[in-house]
């Protein structure tokens, strides 16, 4: 059995996608174990609850492995894939009881509460003042604290680092309402983010 | 000059340096020269950081097994007609 799958230096994704794509299961076992970790990291980005992205996770590869011939190529298999969890993972929060329907493509916010109460400068290594569980934490409980349509977009854009096109083709929303999400999502958190990490013990221009 | 409010509206495209050039020294001159905006500007900057510096999750391992359990499942019930022959 070989193990370059876990290589990223000699994983070429086409080729195991076009074996996979004629029947080829252990082809399809490889990329399988490339984008697992990642699949799920996505999957607990949006729905916040482990159940919930178990299920998201199991989903999302049951259903590229179905629907593998259907994948024209014309999009990486990664992109694809991306977009059949982040369809799973909104479907799940609109499951959910209580919570409210995430919208996707609701009216452009006018910019009107994009705006920046907190504004400190922050300590020079914040994360040092913290353990590594404590940061991990503080990341999360920001995230966990966006709306889920600004998280959507933040985790597609800033995590898995796609582009402003690839996030609105994958979400089904216009370029526009993706740059104006991402723009709430970043200020949003870094507002929590500063609360936490600005410069203790100093007015916000001491530095100047 | 850019007023704040302006300046916020393109922060996300000064930040991944996707304007044109004309308003790209728009928006460092209002930086320059607003220290609000010049603190905004550093710590969304530092915000994003520290998000691509996390680490992925690993997956918990109950949660792997009953992946890979599910689609070997899917896998033997969709295995190609040639290979049961």
């Amino acid at each position: 059995m070989t193990t370059s799958a876990s290589n990223s230096q000699t994983f070429d994704e086409a080729a195991l996608v076009e074996r996979a794509r004629t029947g080829d299961q252990q082809a399809f076992g490889e990329l399988v174990h490339q984008y697992e970790r990642k699949i799920y990291r996505l999957a607990m980005n949006i729905t916040r609850q482990e159940e919930d992205a178990e299920d998201v996770l199991q989903e999302a590869f049951l259903k590229a492995y179905e629907h593998l011939d259907r994948f024209k190529g014309d999009s990486k298999f990664y992109t694809w894939l991306v977009r059949i969890a982040v369809n799973e993972a909104l479907m799940k929060l609109r499951q959910r009881k209580g919570d409210r329907t995430v919208p996707l493509d609701e009216p452009l916010d006018t910019g009107e509460e994009t705006m920046a109460r907190e504004i400190a400068v922050w300590a020079d290594n914040p994360e040092q003042q913290y353990s590594k569980e404590e940061i991990q934490r503080i990341l999360t409980d920001a995230v966990d604290s966006l709306k889920p349509d600004f998280r959507t977009v933040f985790t597609l854009r800033d995590i898995e680092e796609m582009s402003t096109e690839e996030t609105a083709e994958i979400l089904g929303i216009s370029i526009p309402a993706v740059k104006s999400r991402l723009l709430r999502a970043r200020l949003a958190l870094r507002e929590k983010l500063t609360r936490q990490f600005k410069r203790k013990g100093e007015d916000v221009f001491a530095h100047l | 000059m850019l007023t704040c409010k302006q300046f916020l509206q393109e922060l996300n495209d000064f930040l991944d340096e996707t304007t044109d050039q004309d308003m790209k020294l728009r928006l460092q001159k209002h930086v320059n020269e607003c220290p609000n905006c010049f603190v905004i500007v550093d710590t969304t900057r530092r915000t994003l950081e520290v998000y691509k510096g996390m680490e992925p999750q690993a997956i918990p391992e109950n949660v792997k097994t009953r992946l890979w359990a599910a689609l070997e499942k899917k896998m033997a019930a969709r295995k190609p007609p040639s290979s049961t022959v």
